[in-house]
């Protein structure tokens, strides 16, 4: 979304912890969050991709009247007159309780223990089932090696607790450009391990597929 | 099946007008012989299954061989599902409406000869009454049908599904002849909203006013609408859109097409699950048989309007039933909730306005249109307008299908026409709204069955499923039952479904060993907070209910089991101990020989010994024990 476009646009007001802001038309809450200054931590998204609205870190508790609604501010479009909040109680349970799960999904990321610390969770209660793991399944690989790069080199297999991100056949690609759009984007740093696995032996390629 | 007379009256050309087809009513009325002996036999899923089909050929055999057919032939007409399954195969003979129950094919003999030629029913075969044993001849006089308004479910069970003259000649397409020639679209929108008609699919969303609002989303962008019907059904022991779907199909499709003259859509969708093969079959021939009649397709019945329909098979996920989940199927890729905040109105199926109603919604529509928004309204109770078809399952005696007016109180359902549970013990709680609805206990019986009160009691109507259960149903067993299917069937998209389930899970299994702690039940009732907020879909949005509700309502027994470590339903085999009593033991052996683990020993005829230590409590000796000997403490 170009936040300086030059052709008029209907502008809206709400606020944002008590703090009147202004934002385009079309915006998410997020994108006006971030243009004003407020903090919203976020794991899935990433302003040159699509969102998804997969981790749910990025919530915020929405209020009209006396109606509120917990709601992912990387996706909800602004609306004239509406109060969002932050850090309420509510917002805060999710993400608390998303944090410490996702230190037990994800035990060997440093950036997952990272962030979790920002907010007090330095330990999980919950059983880890790989201790090398460091991928939450958010997809943004996925997404910019299919919308950016466009090549489709890996995907998501199975659903639900047995999901993971592989490479058709789980073997490594043909379609992979090596370019590293992956690596990049991946917020965990899970990608940076697995590179290899979806490129496969550089030196083998010829330019024409390479052999597996 | 009558195939004799279908095949003579689809000769019957294309309908070109709305009077076209009251002539074909009248035509299909004034044909009948209301003296002729009709038997129906069950053929929905539960009566094949218990050998239906052999029950029709053995009658049409006996009705050969007792040479009635010299005076009238008596037809044999297959329906689709009673409701009455735990009864079933049933034998209706009409007109007088005599109820056999439990038929077999060695019955079929004695129906012909007492029923059609002596004139008196078999008495072995009439249902008997549960608790006052008398026996009951009349289908209407059984409390199971007695207490129920059928309106959905009308024709079900009275006519072949397969048969798109017999559906006409019991008034169908009637409403939708009423909408071509006497209403506009907007007209048919208004009677929906002043009907109160709201979503049976599960969030009991009004009806008319989605329908308003996709008429509106289409006059800002115009291009084509969709109309969807949701028959994916994935609730466990749910199969009152299975009923609909295969016992009478063109009132789902008679809805669908009133709906689309309604909205302006001309391309309809069905979305039924893989799993319902019948369901499938009768939907394909009632879609060939109204496209045949002029029905459907191009001009229907000379009115200008064009509206066609196609199949699509569900995935088989639960959560495939989710809007968005079900449109990416249609649409072909993998079923997958989309966030919402644009509604499906405004942008649904291939990201145009699309109005997507389950089976039942649909079904009503008809029966609004033909007897009038103002008769619809005064069935049920103000905000919850009309009936809602249930499924009853679990603990209770009756198991089976009912259509019930919205309102009625929860025990009457139960306990009436349910039958209450089998056995002594009065019911312990009712799950209502399926899986991830919420655990009502018995002293909440009064609370009326209508959407706003059942949300408010902290369950939902969900789409009817009723799981009864009573003494031996443990609730921290029963809410990580629930939990487990739902944690299957999450996508896993999103975080707080994916991992939350599983980490509630964690909780509750540790409560069912006896450990954790006060504060852990608490902090279980906060990661149930944040998984009902943070969740992208509803599946994961209202999968915590189960553990709310039955924290909410059966303290006492979450603290039994972490307090004193003891399970007061006997069902945490962590938590529960096997004993013999010598008193009532006769020393038969039957404990000994069942036991896997071999550890329960004793001389012959004296009191047995079973040693704690070895035991597994799988609990085959309380099975094997004639004697009720074997206790659970
Ligand atoms: C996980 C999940 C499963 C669902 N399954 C079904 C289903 O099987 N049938 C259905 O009609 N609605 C189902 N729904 C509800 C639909 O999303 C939708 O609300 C409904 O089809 C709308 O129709 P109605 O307004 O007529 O109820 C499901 C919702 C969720 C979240
Ligand atoms: S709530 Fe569950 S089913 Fe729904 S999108 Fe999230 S993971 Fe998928
Ligand atoms: S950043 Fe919004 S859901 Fe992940
Ligand atoms: S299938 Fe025959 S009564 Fe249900």
């Amino acid at each position: 979304m170009s936040k300086n476009s030059i052709k008029e646009k209907n502008i809206i007001g709400f606020t944002i912890n008590g703090q009147a802001v202004e934002a385009e038309e079309g915006w998410t809450v997020l994108e006006t969050a971030r243009y004003n200054g407020f903090h919203i931590p976020t794991l899935c998204y990433h302003e040159a991709i699509e969102p998804s609205g997969a981790c749910r870190l990025c919530v915020v508790e929405v209020r009209e009247g006396d109606w509120s609604k917990v709601v992912i501010s990387c996706m909800y479009p602004v609306k004239e007159g509406i109060e969002i909040l932050t850090d309420s109680p509510r917002v805060h349970n999710v993400r608390r309780w998303v944090l410490e799960m996702l230190l037990a999904e994800c035990p060997a990321s440093k950036e997952i223990q990272a962030l979790a610390a920002e907010y007090g969770v330095s330990s999980s209660r919950f059983a880890s089932v790989d201790k090398e793991n460091q991928c939450m399944l958010c997809g943004l690989c996925v997404r910019v090696c299919n919308e950016i790069v466009g090549v489709n080199a890996i995907s998501f297999a199975s659903r639900g607790t047995s999901k993971e991100i592989a490479t058709p056949y789980k073997v490594p690609s043909t379609a992979c450009v090596a370019c590293g759009s992956c690596v990049t984007v991946c917020p965990t740093g899970a990608m940076q391990a697995r590179l290899d696995q979806v490129r496969g032996d550089i030196s083998q390629r010829t330019g024409h597929g390479h052999a597996h | 099946m009558t195939q004799q007379s279908t095949a003579e009256k689809l000769d019957q050309s294309r309908l070109n007008s709305t009077q076209d087809l009251l002539s074909l009513t009248e035509s299909i009325r004034g044909r009948r012989d209301e003296k002729r002996p009709v038997i129906i036999v069950c053929h929905g899923t539960g009566c094949l299954a218990n050998g239906s089909p052999n029950v029709a050929e053995a009658l049409r055999q006996a009705i050969k061989e007792a040479g009635i057919a010299a005076k009238v032939v008596p037809q044999i007409k297959t329906t689709g599902c009673h409701g009455f399954c735990s009864r079933g195969p049933l034998v209706i003979m009409q007109p007088a409406g005599i109820f056999y129950q439990r038929v077999q094919p060695d019955d079929a003999q004695e129906i012909i000869q007492a029923t059609l030629v002596e004139g008196r029913p078999v008495e072995r075969l009439l249902y008997e009454d549960t608790k006052t044993g008398e026996r009951i001849i009349h289908d209407y006089e059984i409390p199971f049908y007695k207490h129920q308004q059928r309106i959905v479910l009308k024709n079900i069970g009275k006519i072949d599904p397969t048969d798109i003259y017999d559906t006409i000649g019991a008034g169908g397409y009637l409403a939708l002849a009423k909408v071509l020639s006497r209403m506009s679209p907007a007209d048919v929108v208004s009677a929906i909203e002043t009907s109160g008609l709201r979503g049976r699919g599960g969030a009991g969303f009004p009806t008319g006013r989605k329908w308003a609002s996709a008429v509106a989303a289409s006059k800002k962008r115009p291009g084509p609408v969709y109309v969807v019907v949701n028959g994916d059904e994935g609730d466990p022991g749910a199969f009152m859109d299975r009923t609909v779907m295969e016992g009478d199909p063109h009132a789902v499709l008679e809805g669908l097409i009133i709906g689309a003259y309604a909205v302006g859509s001309n391309q309809g969708f069905m979305y039924v699950r893989a799993e319902y093969p019948l369901a499938i079959k009768h939907l394909n021939i009632a879609i060939e048989q109204a496209r045949e009649l002029g029905l459907l397709g191009k001009n229907i019945l000379g009115s200008g309007f064009d509206f066609d329909v196609e199949i699509a098979r569900g995935a088989g996920a639960f959560v495939c039933g989710e809007s968005t989940a079900l449109f990416t199927s249609i649409e072909g890729r993998a079923g997958e909730p989309r966030p919402k905040y644009i509604r499906s109105v405004e942008e649904g199926l291939w990201g145009r306005p699309t109005v997507l109603n389950n089976v039942e919604t649909w079904a009503n529509v008809p029966l609004i249109i033909e007897r009038g928004a103002d008769w619809y309204k005064n069935i049920g109770v103000p905000h919850s307008t009309g009936t809602k078809v249930f499924s009853l399952v679990g603990k209770i005696a009756n198991v089976g299908l009912v259509e019930v007016p919205m309102g009625i109180p929860l025990n009457r359902l139960i306990e009436e026409i349910g039958g209450g549970t089998p056995g002594a013990g009065r019911f312990k709680a009712v799950q209502t709204g399926g899986p991830s609805g919420g655990c009502l206990p018995y002293e909440l019986g009064d609370v009326p069955v209508d959407f706003d009160s059942l949300t408010k009691a902290g369950s939902m109507m969900g789409s009817g499923g009723m799981i009864v259960m009573d003494e031996h149903d443990c609730v921290v067993d029963v809410a990580r039952y629930f939990l487990r299917f739902l944690e299957e069937e999450s996508c896993g998209k999103c975080l707080p479904c994916r991992l939350g389930l599983k980490a509630m899970l964690e909780f509750l299994n540790r409560f069912a060993r006896g450990e954790g702690s006060l504060e852990d039940l608490a902090e279980l009732e906060n990661l149930a907070k944040a998984v009902q907020d943070g969740s992208l879909c509803a599946l994961g949005g209202s999968a915590p209910n189960p553990v709310l509700t039955t924290i909410r309502y059966f303290r006492d027994e979450y603290e039994a089991h972490i307090k004193e470590k003891r399970c007061p339903a006997g069902v945490c085999k962590d938590l529960i101990s096997y004993i013999i009593d010598p008193e009532k033991c006769t020393g038969c052996g039957a404990c000994a020989r069942s036991c896997p683990q071999g550890c329960i020993t004793g001389e012959k005829k004296k009191p047995h010994n079973l040693d704690p230590a070895q035991c597994i409590r799988c609990g085959m000796c309380l099975d094997s024990c004639k004697f009720s000997a074997v206790v659970v403490r």
